[in-house]
């Protein structure tokens, strides 16, 4: 496998997690939550200061998950109790979080180069396995962690808190009538989604080797193009499927960008590029589904004047 | 079981568009009692429904709720006492959910939610017992989304969940008057089926006069906010159309405004 590739495999699948938190407020929840450009930022400035300040990087990045899920609850609770519109409570999040990111962080960039992280503890552990396969250590390490993501919010979404999530964002109303309280719904959602997001940021950060400010610019998008291409490529059937879907269209969008710059596009072209490629993948299925109509329509039209036809001339015959 | 006291609502009060909803309403409904509420459009039926329900607070008065006033009770925290079926067949159901998904949430109602798993062996053949009492054939399709289902299989599956639970009261919205004839029959026969082998208490609004006369034990006619009519259950035994439209004439002293509910 080229390194190329295999970078970009690796930093797919760590983009998927965000892309998995995404999938729970924009599917699930119904919550187009823009907290996630901030809350990205924040996943890694946490673990980047826990790390360089000494503290292990397991410990940095459990309490960058435990800073995502405190601010999503934050803009859970400017949506529920505020009565803010859901996409302005995820800005005001987004933007509050820019200076609270640049607070945590102290400057708008730490290295970690040199640092111990968890990716190079992992590297380290599998050193002694031979280097064809130590190579590959980091792919397996985020593959192996993204796939227990995704069962464990599989089986969340099926247990009893889960499926009341889930008729929150399908019929609040009839939720309602069951005795859940949708607000503590909405709150608790959007606040695991960004504590995925978060946890995404911060093994992105311990990946690249550096924390910076403006890293979680655009993520929503990504996130958004992640979990259309996914279901548009591998379909969302059921939530099993959707969150496989979900992963899968995170690699896919990491492979396209670095095909993309393979072919001569620069890097600052590509929050374009992922804008051109969620309007495509949003429209596209409306144009298939129109151009499919039309060609029956047009069939069958086609077949009733030629049997109408046959019916006069078998007329013409009779008489 | 179900006590309302001086229940006052005025919309928009002190505004040129004042609107006074209910006004000063007693009822009160034994353990058991089926209870049929006519009137025509704007009578202020959907709104007492709402209060009872807790979507609506009234401005005066007290909802008592099997000995337990339940003013202060936001909509969620009442629901455990109260299983409701509105008119929209899509109002009661999660469509992008399976019908034993949804059974699941109607199931948790009076429980706490906590991390078990929604829908376990045991509960699916509970799941499957009761959709066989709707004789629709849903028992086959426990993993098919709800979304999939007629109007009228929607609408029974909401009637099974509203009362899975055997709610204190039970509250039917003109749960029928967005179905066709034959569908809507099938839901009126149901209804009758469900709350007299679990003997809940209801109180059904409905346009419709032949199905008010025909269900439950008593029947109330409201107008302009008020109870103007209650018919007991002595009397509502030998109940008809025309001694109903007669009653309404002589309270009001004009035609029943609303030929839907002669026809409907």
């Amino acid at each position: 496998m080229g390194t190329a590739l295999l970078g970009s495999l690796e930093s797919g699948v760590i983009f998927a997690i965000m892309a998995l938190g995404v999938y729970l407020t924009f599917r699930i929840l119904d919550f187009p939550d823009l907290t996630v450009d901030g809350s990205f930022t924040t996943g890694g400035a946490v673990a980047a200061v826990l790390i360089v300040n000494g503290y292990s990087p397991f410990f940095g990045t459990i309490a960058a998950v435990i800073a995502g899920i405190i601010f999503g609850a934050l803009t859970g609770i400017l949506h529920t109790k505020g009565k803010i519109n859901a996409l302005l409570s995820g800005i005001l999040s987004m933007i509050a979080l820019y200076s609270i990111n640049l607070r945590i962080m102290g400057k708008a960039n730490i290295g970690l180069l040199g640092e111990d992280t968890l990716l190079t503890q992992v590297q380290t552990a599998s050193s002694g396995l031979g280097e064809s396969l130590s190579k590959y250590s980091i792919v397996l390490f985020v593959i192996v962690l993204v796939i227990l993501i995704k069962l464990i919010v599989d089986r969340f979404l099926d247990t009893e808190v889960g499926l009341a999530l889930r008729a929150t964002g399908n019929n609040a109303r009839m939720i309602r009538s069951f005795s859940t309280n949708t607000d503590n719904t909405i709150i608790l959602g959007v606040a695991l989604s960004n504590g995925l997001v978060a946890l995404s940021g911060a093994l992105m950060a311990q990946y690249q080797g550096f924390s910076d400010v403006s890293m979680g610019i655009g993520m929503i998008i990504i996130g958004l193009a992640s979990v259309i291409i996914g279901e548009a490529i591998f379909g969302d059937r059921s939530i099993r499927r959707a969150t496989l879907a979900v992963i899968g269209g995170a690699v896919i969008y990491r492979l396209v960008v670095a095909l993309a710059l393979r072919v001569g596009l620069s890097p600052s072209d590509m929050k374009l590029m992922t804008a051109l490629i969620v309007i495509i993948a949003l429209i596209a299925p409306m144009m298939i589904n129109n151009w499919k109509d039309k060609k029956k329509k047009d069939a069958r039209r086609k077949q009733s004047a030629s049997e109408m036809k046959a019916h006069l001339e078998g007329g013409k015959n009779n008489a | 079981m179900l006590k309302l006291k001086d229940i006052n609502k005025i919309f928009n009060e002190g505004t040129v568009d004042e609107k006074i909803a209910l006004d000063d309403i007693q009822l009160e409904l034994k353990k058991g009692d089926f209870v049929t509420i006519i009137g025509s459009n704007g009578a202020g039926k959907s709104t007492l429904m709402n209060i009872i329900s807790g979507v609506l607070i009234p401005d005066e008065g007290t909802v008592e709720i099997d000995g337990q006033v339940v003013n202060n009770l936001k909509e969620f925290q009442r629901a455990p006492l109260i299983g409701r079926v509105f008119q929209d067949p899509m109002a009661g159901t999660a469509p992008a959910m399976t019908i034993e998904e949804n059974l699941a949430m109607a199931y948790s109602r009076d429980k706490k939610r906590g991390l078990r798993k929604g829908v376990t062996k045991e509960r699916r053949i509970l799941f499957k017992e009761s959709l066989e009492s709707l004789h629709l054939g849903l028992e086959d399709r426990l993993t098919a989304k709800v979304g999939l289902l007629s109007g009228g299989e929607r609408q029974a599956l909401s009637l099974l969940m509203a009362t899975f639970t055997k709610p204190k009261v039970l509250l039917l919205d003109e749960h029928t008057a967005a179905l066709d004839p034959s569908r809507a029959a099938l839901i009126t026969d149901l209804t009758r089926e469900i709350v007299d082998r679990s003997g809940l208490t209801t109180l059904m609004v409905t346009h419709n006069m032949q199905q008010a006369i025909d269900l439950g034990n008593r029947l109330i006619m409201m107008d302009k906010g008020r109870i103007i009519l209650d018919v007991d259950p002595e009397q509502k035994k030998t109940l008809t159309i025309e001694r109903l439209l007669k009653e309404f004439e002589r309270i009001r002293g004009e035609k029943f405004a609303s030929d839907r509910a002669v026809l409907g």
